[in-house]
């Protein structure tokens, strides 16, 4: 048994506590520990992504050695393998760029609680226990209004308010989905879930289709899904600039939250609730991608319009989520890892800037460039990756019910972002050029130099779109074998519920041993077999 | 078609050839280290390699073979890095090197010593190299690639004088209007891709019949379009090309005469075998193209400018260009090629003209000049003969082209009428001839002025030599055109066409024919309206200025503030109306979900009510409702908050559940312990109350939303339903070792669920604790040192009674909180509730005596605590591994030691003792941090544990 599915989880868990304790006076070991703590984490994500892709393979981690579903698992299948190497990714860059800009000095306890924010968003991805994964949604929302209110100030307080208040909302709408959940379905593991739904007992359909639409409002609000964005914009905006990066993963714990949940336990067993949740998600999505865009246009400070177009990239994911197509799903995944890196990129750009600003100094050509590449990006302008996502979210549209009007609202939309950001981009960078007097131009004299691991920290995330753009064909296949994995509900569902090994039996238990049951097909509460729901 | 298909073969080479501009673009930033001419060498350098590697290519490419190369990129959305080079592409080659060439040279002495030369040639390699993959594009999906960049390309370009604002603005208006061309572009060559089922063009241009029968052609043409007319600034997009001219001149010549605006040109000519042939075809592009022909050269000449002025004569050659495409048939594209081809010798160089001018004379206001042709006779005869071609006189090229044009106007009907087109086509030519020889006489004939800003002369040779090459090239094709051009637009129409062009020999002279005719006409009017112009211009200005920019601007302002009224009001951040929306969503995709779904009541029968029942529903209905009422006033909504949590930890016990009451009963008692501590530090006064209406709105959505609530857990709890409970009943105790299954479910079933909250806990604390100290570093610090109590404190603060009494209690409280934790496994308690209790004994303590005083006599720092229980715990269930079991796994045995009884050891006990110990610490430290807040508030610190205390004599000290 390989220990390892856990260890993105056990790993920072173990950490955070070690650095709050016995580092808390001393910031270059915080410094160290943490940033081993990421690149242990991403060599780990590194692994288990080759697992996951090589073989194809879903690999189930029974804690407690119980078996599923009375005991709470771990999942790890490629749409885990890449969201936790994806959010891992970006813990490196945002570790480093918090010790190069400074950040992770201004107030107490950063990498600690970025340690717990890492374990929050890692167990999100590898549960595969509907009331475990609200446990992770909890710890990653604390330590993230942990980090939101990092450094404090006013106006930083005000937006984690509502941050936290919004999300805690959230986290009760989470409980009573799963109750109602509960209580129709009797069972908390995804898998199980999945095949209880789909024999759902004729009078009990309405109320499964409750909890169901209840769940879709929780992960819209993670999501940060119209109607409930709102706490968006000042949140992100506000944030400190490292924080506000890694926030670009915190979105997508929603989307990922939504995939995992309506295609597996809501997916093609329960054809009228998949239809209802894409019917409810996509006009919202769109909406949210209208929103985003509108207000990167009618922002004037950068951080705010960073903030409204991760709101309009949430929008874009979600129109390929709300598809529930294979193509539609490989376009939003292939999205998805693009959206977290420009958004983190414009982040961490707009703090480079903010800096030199703060010195009073003009923003050096190699800043400017990273912005002009993000924004491109992000805009979805050739030849980044926004532009082949769009192209490829369109092209999954397309045989959509809608389509002219996705179609339309993703075009137009683009051309709002691409205004706004154009706006903003002059007003900063050129608005500000002085006029030439006749000397020749100095070659970076005199200019705000960006720190040098900020910035190197800060080109991470644009490197990482330019290399995802050329090797765009790679990830994207990548996906594609991530899309169909999800849409073959019944090898996941014989993973978690028909392990090919046993269970670990239990340990030496008073005096003898003994045998949980993991062998018994007919234990309590087990319903239809999984063999069965396959054909 | 019908036409053999064309030979193809792959060269590598090619893809070369398309990267070397931006293998170029790398080194300029660096070059100019060593001055402006290596940097532009090093530019040039590269668009030279190039340009000889393409021209190696042409024979073959003229003899009818396609040449091919191919990487993979994302077949996913059928993206290819597919290059194609036929005669089209070899022409538009050819014209960007080529020009790029001249302009690299030109630039050079045209940038001062205070440009940033080495940006200008980056940007400049960049535009190249995008704009020579959009006609080396085998691919759709990568045409469009290259589309945009030239459009981001160009708006660097256009903004390169970033310290002036009609820089700016015309590149954002560029960006803009090409950008959302671009964007219909990406839409119709989606759906065009759809159409024929295929991102290669050459399988779409074989597909031409199936894609104009697709239902999807005309939405994929007219998108096509919009990018096309946009890009190549025909009506009505035509407003951005003038105000573009803010760029340096270089650029203006580059990208506004020979190359980007023909990008559109090339794309129509590209998909003209799929796309034409059509009536909507015709109409569109044919009548789109004549307009923007007359229009455009009616404004050039009434334009005092000199960049607008050849501007606007470029959107009307364009238009020209784009009317010939539009006619469908072989002959008139095979035209439209050969102008192409024309209009950027000529134009190209009347640009660096314009500019030489500009440069000596200071200004580029025709009034302001006039008289040029003996201060810089080169210059005046560079621009002379280029002038004379625009304006279609024998024996210049333009003549040619222009000629073959008004042939072909007559070859069709307009809507019927057979005289539309010759008459319309002769007006353009008409004004055109007016316009060029304005530029002429106005420019350089004349008197010579003496009230030049500076005084002109000819320019050193770098800077004339591109136009004066131009000029040459004028002539030369002019009198020569058959040997020079005739290959080159056989090849290029070849390709344009399918195959479907027949070359008919080009000459200057076909005898008296309707076009020259024509001609004539244009000839003598044009002189008839020159002569006429100061009126004109007079009436045109009264006509009253339409400013496409002014409005565009405004539309903008307009568009971002009513953006920024909509969001920023939306997200102002008031949380009440984000919840009730919030609220309000949710109720409404509940009830939406409940009513599409079946639903059958359920039929267990309800348990029967009792007297303690109803008065704890009455005493929990009275507290909730009460909470609508007095909301604002903080104290009584801490009191009903009690309220309410007393009655459900009874209800707990109602039910059987003494662990959730124990553990209700215990969060509730501190939660209200460190809620009353806060409400210390708010203002002491209760916000006025809201406006009635607003609060029966928020009370109506909120009574709603309980009631949702309500009828939901009616509708569960009178339901009979399996779960997997039975499971846990029955392996708690053999398989849990212990017989609370509340407990067992805690630490062992669901451990990892435990393991995750007492993290959050802790979580909690420390950002508490780092919230705290950021307050007491801030701002915020400032404000509470100057904090003074709005009520009078108590004298006795710490009296003695409760200390003693405290005391007696902590030995007390402490062995039932360790009572609890062991007994936990079997009888309700555990690890949670015991930290519970023993953090309610210490808090008792800091009432008591004070926090500071309390915490003196604490050794471990409560973050030790909160660390070393997670790390208990999660190395307990590490402690699995060992064994060879997953994380968590459990272990219990039976002891026995005599003489104590059997006892039973368990893993599950450590796990418990890490939930002890960060319930404490998360719990203490929370505490601790408010006592922070006080201690900045100057509440003194006592240093003996009672105010008063009657064993010393003298009252104890205090200190501050």
């Amino acid at each position: 048994m390989s220990h390892l599915i856990v260890l993105p989880v056990v790993l920072p868990a173990l950490l955070a506590p070690v650095m709050a304790m016995a580092m808390r006076h001393d910031l270059v070991l915080q410094r160290t520990f943490g940033l081993a703590g990421q690149v242990a984490l991403l060599a780990l994500a590194v692994v288990l992504a080759v697992q996951a892709f090589t073989t194809g393979e879903i690999h189930v981690y029974e804690l407690g050695a119980w078996p599923a579903p009375f005991g709470i698992v771990l999942v790890l299948d490629r749409l885990s393998a890449t969201m936790l190497t994806l959010s891992a990714l970006l813990g490196v860059m945002v570790t480093l760029y918090a010790i190069g800009s400074g950040w992770d000095r201004r107030g107490w306890h950063f990498h600690a609680l970025f340690a717990f924010q890492m374990m929050g968003v890692n167990g999100a991805f590898l549960t595969g226990d509907a009331f475990n994964l609200f446990v992770f949604f909890e710890v990653l929302l604390i330590a993230s209004y942990g980090l939101v209110i990092h450094s404090g100030g006013a106006f930083r307080l005000r937006a984690g308010l509502q941050y936290v208040v919004m999300n805690l909302a959230g986290s009760t709408l989470f409980l009573f989905a799963l109750g109602t959940l509960y209580a129709v379905l009797g069972t908390l593991n995804m898998a199980d879930m999945a095949i209880k739904a789909a024999a759902v007992a004729p009078e009990d359909a309405a109320l499964l289709a409750v909890g169901a639409v209840l769940l879709l409002l929780v992960f819209a609000v993670k999501a940060a899904a119209f109607p409930v964005q709102f706490w968006l914009p000042a949140t992100y905006s506000a944030a400190p600039a490292p924080v506000a990066a890694l926030f670009a993963i915190m979105t997508k714990v929603g989307a990922y939250a939504i995939i995992r949940v309506y295609t597996l336990i809501f997916g093609e067993g329960t054809p009228e609730l998949s239809a209802l949740v894409s019917a409810m998600l996509l006009p919202a999505a769109l909406v949210t991608l209208v929103v985003g865009a509108v207000g990167v246009l009618g922002s004037a400070r950068l951080e705010r319009a960073i903030a409204f177009s991760v709101l309009a990239s949430m929008g874009t994911l979600l129109t390929a989520i709300a598809l529930f197509t294979p193509a539609g799903l490989t376009a939003a995944l292939y999205y998805m890892v693009h959206s977290t890196f420009a958004g983190a990129a414009l982040f961490l750009v707009a703090d480079l800037v903010r800096r030199g600003q703060e010195g009073g100094r003009r923003p050096h050509g190699v800043t400017v460039a990273f912005y002009f590449v993000a924004a491109i990006a992000m805009a979805g302008m050739p030849p980044l990756t926004g532009f082949l996502g769009k192209v490829f979210v369109l092209q999954a549209a397309a045989p959509a019910e809608g389509a002219p009007v996705i179609w339309g609202v993703i075009l137009v939309t683009s051309l709002v972002l691409i205004v706004g950001f154009t706006r903003l981009g002059s007003a900063l960078f050129w608005k500000t050029a002085p006029v030439p007097d006749g000397d020749p131009p100095d070659a970076g004299g005199g200019l705000a130099l960006p720190g040098g691991l900020a910035a190197a920290a800060a080109a991470l995330p644009v490197a990482a779109l330019a290399l995802m753009t050329l090797a765009s064909g790679p990830v994207a296949e990548a996906m594609d074998r991530t899309a169909a994995q999800l849409i073959d509900r019944p090898t996941y569902i014989r993973a978690v519920l028909d392990p090919a090994e046993p269970s670990a039996e239990g340990l030496r238990r008073g005096g003898g041993a003994h045998d949980r049951g993991a062998d018994d097909p007919v234990a309590p509460g087990r319903g239809a077999a999984p063999e069965e729901e396959a054909e | 078609m019908g036409i053999a298909q064309p030979l193809s073969q792959t060269d590598p080479t090619l893809a070369l050839i398309a990267a070397l501009p931006f293998i170029g673009a790398l080194f300029p930033g660096l070059m100019i280290r060593a001055g402006r001419t290596a940097c532009a060498a090093s530019a040039a350098a590269a668009t030279l390699a190039a340009l000889i590697l393409l021209l190696t290519r042409a024979p073959a490419v003229m003899g009818g073979t396609m040449i091919e190369a191919r990487i993979g990129w994302m077949p996913q959305i059928g993206l290819e890095a597919a290059l194609r080079l036929d005669g089209l592409g070899l022409m538009f080659g050819i014209m960007i090197l080529g020009v790029g060439l001249l302009i690299q040279l030109y630039a050079r002495w045209y940038l001062s010593r205070a440009d940033q030369a080495g940006q200008f040639y980056t940007y400049l390699m960049l535009f190249q190299g995008a704009m020579l993959g959009i006609v080396l594009s085998e691919n759709v999906l990568l045409l469009l690639v290259f589309w945009e960049l030239t459009s981001l390309s160009s708006f660097l370009l256009i903004g390169y004088w970033r310290h002036l604002p009609e820089g700016r603005q015309g590149a954002r208006m560029a960006l803009t209007v090409t950008g959302l061309g671009g964007l219909a572009l990406i839409g119709g060559m989606l759906l065009l891709a759809q159409a024929a089922g295929s991102t290669e063009l050459t399988e779409i241009l074989a597909r031409g019949d199936q894609v104009r029968e697709s239902p999807l052609y005309v939405p994929a043409l007219l998108l096509i379009l919009v990018g096309c007319f946009t890009k190549s600034a025909q009506f009505p997009f035509h407003f951005w090309l003038p105000h573009a001219m803010a760029a340096p001149t270089p650029v203006s010549a580059y990208l506004h005469s020979a190359t980007m605006v023909k990008a559109g040109i090339f794309l129509m000519a590209r998909l003209w075998p799929v796309l034409a042939g059509t009536e909507i075809w015709f109409y569109l592009v044919a009548t789109t193209g004549l307009v923007t022909m007359v229009i455009g050269a009616a404004i050039a000449l009434f334009k005092d400018d000199l960049k607008a002025l050849l501007a606007f004569s470029t959107v009307s050659h364009l238009g020209l260009i784009t009317m010939l495409l539009g006619f469908g048939t072989a002959d008139a594209a095979g035209v439209a090629i050969l102008h192409i081809l024309m209009h950027v010798m000529f134009k190209a160089a009347l640009f660096m003209t314009a500019g030489i001018v500009d440069h000596e004379a200071h200004t580029r206001d025709i009034k302001r000049l006039g008289g040029l042709l003996s201060l810089m006779p080169i210059t005046a005869a560079i621009a002379i003969v280029t002038a004379l071609s625009m304006a279609g006189m024998i024996p210049f090229n333009g003549f040619i082209s222009k000629e073959l044009m008004l042939e072909e106007t007559t070859h069709f009907a307009w809507a019927g009428s057979d005289l539309a087109l010759p008459v319309a086509a002769t007006v353009g030519a008409l004004l055109s001839f007016a316009y060029s020889l304005r530029f002429i006489a106005h420019v350089f004939l004349g008197p010579v002025r003496d009230d030049y800003p500076h005084t002109p002369h000819d320019p050193p040779f770098g800077m004339y030599a591109a136009p004066l090459l131009l000029a040459v090239a004028v002539i030369v094709t002019g009198l020569f055109s058959d040997a020079t051009l005739g290959a080159l637009q056989t090849a290029a129409a070849d390709a344009t066409t399918n195959g479907a062009f027949e070359y008919h020999t080009l000459k200057l002279w076909h005898g008296v024919t309707p076009a020259l005719m024509m001609s004539g006409v244009a000839a003598l009017g044009g002189l008839l309206v020159l002569a006429f112009h100061a009126p004109l211009a007079r009436g045109w200005a009264a006509r009253g200025p339409f400013f496409a920019k002014d409005a565009f601007d405004w539309g903008m302002e307009k568009a971002a503030a009513a953006a920024a009224a909509a969001t920023d009001r939306a997200h102002d951040g008031a949380i009440t109306r984000y919840l009730a929306i919030f609220a309000i969503a949710t109720l409404a995709a509940g009830a939406g979900a409940f009513a599409i779904g079946n639903h059958g009541p359920g039929s267990r029968p309800p348990v029967p009510v009792t007297t303690v029942d109803a008065v704890g529903w009455a005493l929990l209905v009275a507290a909730t409702l009460s909470m609508l009422v007095l909301y604002r006033q903080r104290l009584l909504v801490l009191v009903l908050l009690g309220i309410v949590g007393l009655i459900v930890s009874l209800a707990f016990v109602h039910l059987s559940a003494p662990d959730l009451a124990m553990t209700q009963v215990s969060v509730e008692v501190v939660s209200i312990i460190l809620l009353l501590l806060a409400l210390n530090f708010l203002p002491q006064t209760d916000p006025e109350p809201d406006p009635l209406p607003r609060r029966l709105r928020d009370g109506a959505i909120a009574a709603a939303v309980g009631l949702g609530v309500g009828v939901l857990s009616w509708m569960l709890m009178t339901r009979d339903f399996e779960t997997i409970s039975g499971y846990y009943l029955e392996n708690a105790k053999p398989g849990g070792g212990g017989t609370n299954v509340v407990n067992v479910i805690l630490v062992d079933f669901r451990g990892f669920d435990t393991f995750g909250e007492i993290i959050v806990l802790g979580i909690a604390a420390l950002a508490i604790f780092a919230l705290v100290e950021a307050l007491l570093d801030g701002r915020a610090s400032a404000r509470l040192a100057n904090w003074r109590p709005a009520a009078p404190r108590a004298a006795d603060r710490h009296p003695m009674m409760m200390v003693v009494a405290t005391r007696l209690m902590m030995p007390i409280s402490l062995t039932v909180g360790g009572y609890i934790f062991l007994r936990g496994h079997n009888e309700p308690g555990g690890g949670f509730i015991a930290g519970l209790v023993v953090a309610i004994a210490l808090l008792m303590q800091y009432m008591a005596s004070g926090f500071a005083w309390a915490q003196e006599r604490v050794r471990i720092p409560y973050h030790t605590f909160i660390g070393l229980g997670v790390l208990i715990a999660g190395l307990t269930g590490i402690g699995a591994w060992f064994a060879g079991y997953p994380f968590l796994t459990s272990w219990y045995d039976y002891f026995h030691i005599p003489p104590i009884e059997e006892f039973e050891l368990a893993s599950a006990m450590a796990f418990d003792l890490g939930v002890f110990l960060t319930v404490v610490g998360a719990v203490m430290l929370a505490l601790y941090s408010l006592s922070r807040i006080a201690r900045r508030t100057g509440e003194e610190v006592n240093v003996e544990a009672m105010d008063y205390d009657p064993s010393v004599e003298a009252p104890t000290g205090r200190r501050t």
